[in-house]
């Protein structure tokens, strides 16, 4: 398998008054291959939203030093000017942030704001990319009503605001999907029916995803393999399933065997309820 | 008959009381004339006792939240009684409902939204402090301090603002900001959602210790059943708008009677059961 994206030395550090700094991500390396799934865990502050904002070029440099090396299809992200950028950001490289509040503009239809994603990376009619954005949003579940595609995100339920960021995300089909806690706001359905979704489109698109999510439910349904930060660094990694077994760091344990079941529902029959 | 009113848990009066709330929203589009009324939820009945846990869960746009809202007063509900330690909420003035507020608090599901980002964290925590005139300001100050160590912050971190803090610790910052009028109902909207599976266990230690110690009532809504399951004394399951099953944790786990509780339950998975279906 060949490398999608190689990420090597990241250090990204935040300016505070005066002269401090913020370390947020130290020496941080990894790779992602074409179609793979690779889970980032790590307790809330240690640095995985800032790796995805790295990635997109979305830190800006006058409060930000990034450091270090992101190849993309063996080009060098981080010298690259805004113009090139933008021609990657959600072509090449999308992003389905956590809080779809914050995604989506209060003051557009939900169908409009995917086709300006289409209509932004491709020279068609807006006819087009209204029609292309329809599917889309068919494809994340939001099935042909007109009241959904008319409405605006304020009309629609978190559940269905997550999906509309997640069909704006997929709509021009891109090669490395960055999915910070994509299931979050769901509830426990439609959180398995998005992450079944998911892990469809990126068997059928042969998409790379890489999954920050603190949930090991949700990394144990899609994650091949699995990273673990702390305190800015990636202090374990490997395959899912090994890592549940036999984790060598304490934060690898806290973070998945937080996710036993608690002593109320472990004297419970849980083969019956599955 | 209505499910929510058929249980009641202890011989305690309940300390808040919701009987029959409806809420509808009324939409019209832009250039129409044409108004279309939604119904958010109808005819729900629930009762939280002192020191205790009612979970309500539901999928996205059962209704769960406008309900957090009308209980917690933020929206005028369309029909029903909330009464609080046997007072009805909706029949007060403006005055009398200005002391009664601070009786019940609300963390919502997303802090960055929820906390001023121009103020520093200790004037979010003594906000409702200055707003309710209680306490001197340094009498105010070293609470909000106090209040910071409770919930795992570091007082010295004072004079940050929210944008300084990371998603789990502004979550912190909300649950001290609830605390600090020593409220007798927290209505926690999803709040721990957005935490880690870490931070959370934590949290939820935090919050059941505060229960214990000053006989605290939550009302917790979530889509997390496997969350709910670990601290509540009773589940109530909403669907489309209505409570379709009311129970203990423990007897809905071992016998869920609506369809859609079934559903909910079997949609609670281990990672073994996931890591099993993989493989195969």
């Amino acid at each position: 398998m060949q490398a999608l994206l190689r990420v090597q030395d990241l250090n990204i550090a935040y300016r505070g008054a005066g002269r401090s700094r913020h370390h947020a991500v130290q020496n941080v390396s990894f790779e992602i291959c074409e179609g793979e799934v690779v889970g980032l865990m790590g307790e809330s502050g240690c640095g995985k939203t800032s790796i995805a904002l790295a990635l997109l070029g979305l830190l800006s440099a006058e409060q930000v030093d990034v450091s270090g090396s992101i190849q993309f299809r063996g080009e060098e992200l981080l010298s690259k000017d805004r113009r090139a950028l933008r021609a990657i950001r959600g072509a090449g490289i999308s992003l389905v942030f956590q809080e779809p509040e914050l995604a989506l503009s209060p003051v557009m239809n939900v169908t409009d704001q995917v086709a300006e994603v289409i209509h932004a990376h491709n020279d068609w009619k807006w006819e087009r990319c209204r029609a292309d954005a329809e599917s889309a949003l068919e494809h994340v579940g939001l099935s042909d009503s007109r009241r959904i595609f008319s409405a605006y995100p304020h009309q629609l339920s978190g559940g269905q605001r997550q999906r509309v960021v997640l069909a704006q995300a997929l709509a021009c089909k891109p090669a490395l999907l960055i999915a910070d806690e994509p299931a979050a706001s769901l509830d426990a359905r439609s959180q398995s029916e998005i992450l079944a979704l998911l892990g469809k489109l990126q068997r059928e698109l042969r998409i790379s995803i890489l999954l920050i999510s603190h949930a090991p439910e949700v990394q144990a349904t899609l994650a091949d393999r699995l990273m673990v930060m702390a305190n800015g660094r990636i202090v374990e990694q490997g395959p899912f399933e090994q890592l549940y077994r036999n984790p060598t760091h304490d934060c690898t344990r806290a973070m998945l065997r937080a996710a036993a079941p608690a002593s109320v529902t472990e004297d419970m029959d849980f083969e019956m309820v599955t | 008959m209505n499910p929510g009113m058929e249980s009641k848990i202890g011989e305690f009066e309940p300390l808040l009381r919701v009987s029959g709330l409806s809420k509808q929203y009324v939409q019209q589009r832009p250039f129409s004339r044409k108004k279309i009324a939604v119904t958010a939820f109808q005819d729900v009945s629930l009762a939280i006792f002192p020191g205790k846990t009612l979970a309500v869960v539901g999928e996205s746009g059962a209704g769960k939240s406008s309900l957090a809202r009308c209980i917690a007063l933020l929206e005028r509900s369309s029909a029903g009684a909330i009464e609080l330690g046997g007072r009805n909420l909706l029949g007060l003035s403006g005055k009398e409902l200005f002391a009664m507020r601070r009786q019940v608090q609300l963390i919502f599901q997303d802090p960055s939204s929820a906390l001023n980002p121009r103020l520093t964290a200790g004037e979010i925590i003594a906000e409702p402090l200055l707003i309710q005139g209680e306490g001197t300001k340094s009498q105010q100050r070293s609470r909000a301090m106090r209040l910071m160590e409770q919930v795992g912050l570091d007082a010295a971190w004072e004079h940050k603002r929210p944008l300084e803090f990371s998603g789990g610790q502004r979550q912190r910052l909300a649950i001290a900001r609830a605390l600090a009028l020593g409220p007798r109902l927290l209505i926690l909207d999803e709040a721990l959602s957005n935490l880690d599976a870490a931070n959370q266990t934590l949290i939820l230690k935090l919050l059941a210790e505060l229960q214990a110690a000053h006989s605290l009532s939550f009302l917790h809504i979530s889509h997390d059943l496997r969350l709910v399951s670990e601290f509540a004394d009773e589940v109530a399951v909403m669907y489309q708008g209505r409570i379709v099953e009311r129970k203990t944790t423990r007897k809905l786990f071992a016998s869920p009677e609506h369809s859609y509780s079934k559903e909910l339950l079997a949609s609670v998975r281990s990672v073994e059961s996931i890591l099993l279906e993989r493989s195969a």
